[in-house]
């Protein structure tokens, strides 16, 4: 069993907090919610965080998520009123330099590739964009559309990108996950097969350190884990010409009494942690002896995070074991995670 | 709205109001939240299209209410008047609104179709869930309107 330490309770957004996102290098966090701000946090002298900037004039409805850029320049931000805006420091200030349209509909999650030329949207309109980025020196940079995925049969919740290549990944409210990639011939975008496994909702998705396994959350109260066959797999498994194929290796179930609204996975211990509807924060463990064709995860961490839904976790990019949440009741909480064996 | 769905819907009694027991009025007294409160709550939310409030009509009933005060669970079953009720979300709706700001944000409130009253049950099941989608309705003006005209005490 392990243990998570409050080290800190953020107050500050009127009403629901629904995400929150560390600048890569892990001394400045980002959150929004749906008083349509941002906060940008960063630590004191006293090593307390405060929220020393706060953007109000980007959106005119409640912004869902938050995202940085790799390169800690940029910080995205995709809001209800379908636009996406783009902020950066170039003035010295954190000033909105770029608006993205083109959604039709409320827009429910951004996010940056790791290469960093590429951002991707996803809305209730159904659709996923791939926007590229254009950096011009001494210039304004230039977004332009890529691609319009339309895969999904229902509203998308959420876009992740692979931690090292151009694949993105995207869950939705029809109950399965997709993945998308550049054709190398032609190099446009296109669509792999649609994980199918989950019974309700896909909330959200979080690939591990090495990209080649994906943990998802859903309104079914489960959580998945999935995992990647190549043409090489000695498990038989069949794979399209050239190409991979994800299969559910594993579900939790039975831990969850509520919605699962988010899942991240640290990429530094492995440890798994979940944002559930019953205001509860979960930590879950590969077990040491598990199969990694049938993996075992045990539950290490219940606590009661929040006093109402827990609606994002997302652990420390450089320091292990540090977490952060964020609820509807209007806090963001900073956690350590210590392990008790 | 120009035609009604459910041009004679049938109508029932109003419930006789809630006795006053000595202990209500009692201030030492901690009285949990019961069914019979949340009824009294949501009873009179006017139906969108008719001049009835959803008791008149039986969409809710007291006896599908659920609380569980110490767990914090609020659950709703309504029943449309009519399978294909084009109101159902709407109604549902509106009765999470009503909820949501009447009750203590601790408590977890589900608004439910009672089960084999309506074609798209599942359907309209699921998006009065997703509170993402709520909150986002909840942000539409017009809709709002239409919401806070349902949640107004009826015109007497």
């Amino acid at each position: 069993m392990g243990k998570l330490e409050l080290l800190q309770t953020l107050t500050g957004h009127v009403g629901r907090v629904w995400s929150a996102a560390w600048h890569p290098g892990g001394k400045v966090f980002a959150s929004c919610g749906e008083d349509k701000t941002i906060r940008v946090w960063t630590k004191t002298d006293t090593d307390r965080w405060v929220a020393q900037t706060v953007l109000t004039d980007g959106h005119t409805r409640t912004i869902r998520d938050v995202a940085w850029s790799y390169c800690g320049h940029y910080l995205a931000s995709a809001s209800f009123d379908t636009t996406v805006a783009v902020w950066d420091k170039k003035s010295g200030e954190f000033e909105c330099n770029a608006t993205l349209e083109g959604h039709d509909n409320e827009v429910k999650s951004v996010t940056w590739s790791r290469s960093g030329n590429l951002l991707a949207t996803c809305s209730r309109d159904k659709s996923v964009w791939i926007w590229e980025i254009n950096h011009a020196p001494d210039q304004e940079d230039e977004y332009e559309c890529v691609a319009v995925l339309n895969g999904h049969t229902q509203d998308v919740k959420k876009v992740c990108w692979h931690p090292q290549e151009d694949l993105l990944a995207s869950a939705s409210y029809d109950n399965t996950i997709r993945m998308y990639r550049q054709d190398l011939a032609d190099s446009e975008w296109e669509m792999l097969e649609p994980l199918e496994s989950h019974s309700s909702t896909v909330w959200s998705i979080a690939f591990d350190v090495t990209g080649k396994r994906l943990a998802s959350c859903s309104e079914d109260k489960t959580v998945k884990i999935w995992q990647q066959y190549g043409p090489d797999n000695t498990l038989g498994i069949p794979c399209p010409e050239r190409g991979t194929v994800w299969k559910c290796v594993c579900t939790l179930s039975g831990y969850h009494s509520r919605s699962v609204y988010d899942i991240d996975w640290c990429k530094q211990t492995g440890l798994l942690a979940t944002a559930c509807g019953d205001d509860m924060v979960r930590i879950f463990k590969e077990a040491s002896d598990s199969d990694p064709n049938e993996p075992t995860f045990e539950l290490v961490v219940t606590i009661e995070a929040h006093s109402q839904d827990a609606n994002k976790v997302t652990w420390h990019p450089t320091v292990a074991g540090v977490l952060l949440t964020t609820s509807d009741d209007g806090e963001i909480k900073v956690w350590q995670y210590v392990d008790a064996d | 709205m120009t035609e009604l769905e459910n041009v004679n819907p049938n109508v029932y009694k109003k419930s006789e109001d809630r006795k006053v027991t000595k202990a209500d009025e009692d201030e030492d007294v901690v009285d949990p939240f019961d069914e019979r409160e949340i009824f009294d709550l949501i009873r009179n939310i006017n139906d969108p299209e008719h001049p009835l409030t959803l008791e008149e009509l039986h969409v809710l009933e007291q006896s599908l209410i659920t609380v569980d005060n110490e767990k914090n669970i609020v659950n709703i079953l309504f029943t449309p008047t009519i399978p294909h009720c084009s109101m159902a979300t709407l109604i549902g709706l509106s009765i999470r609104v009503k909820l949501l700001r009447a009750l203590p944000p601790r408590f977890k409130v589900s608004v439910e179709i009672n089960p084999g009253t309506h074609a798209s049950e599942h359907a309209v099941n699921k998006q009065l869930t997703d509170k993402e989608r709520v909150a986002a309705a909840l942000e539409n003006t017009h809709l709002m309107e239409v919401i806070n005209q349902c949640i107004g005490m009826p015109l007497k």
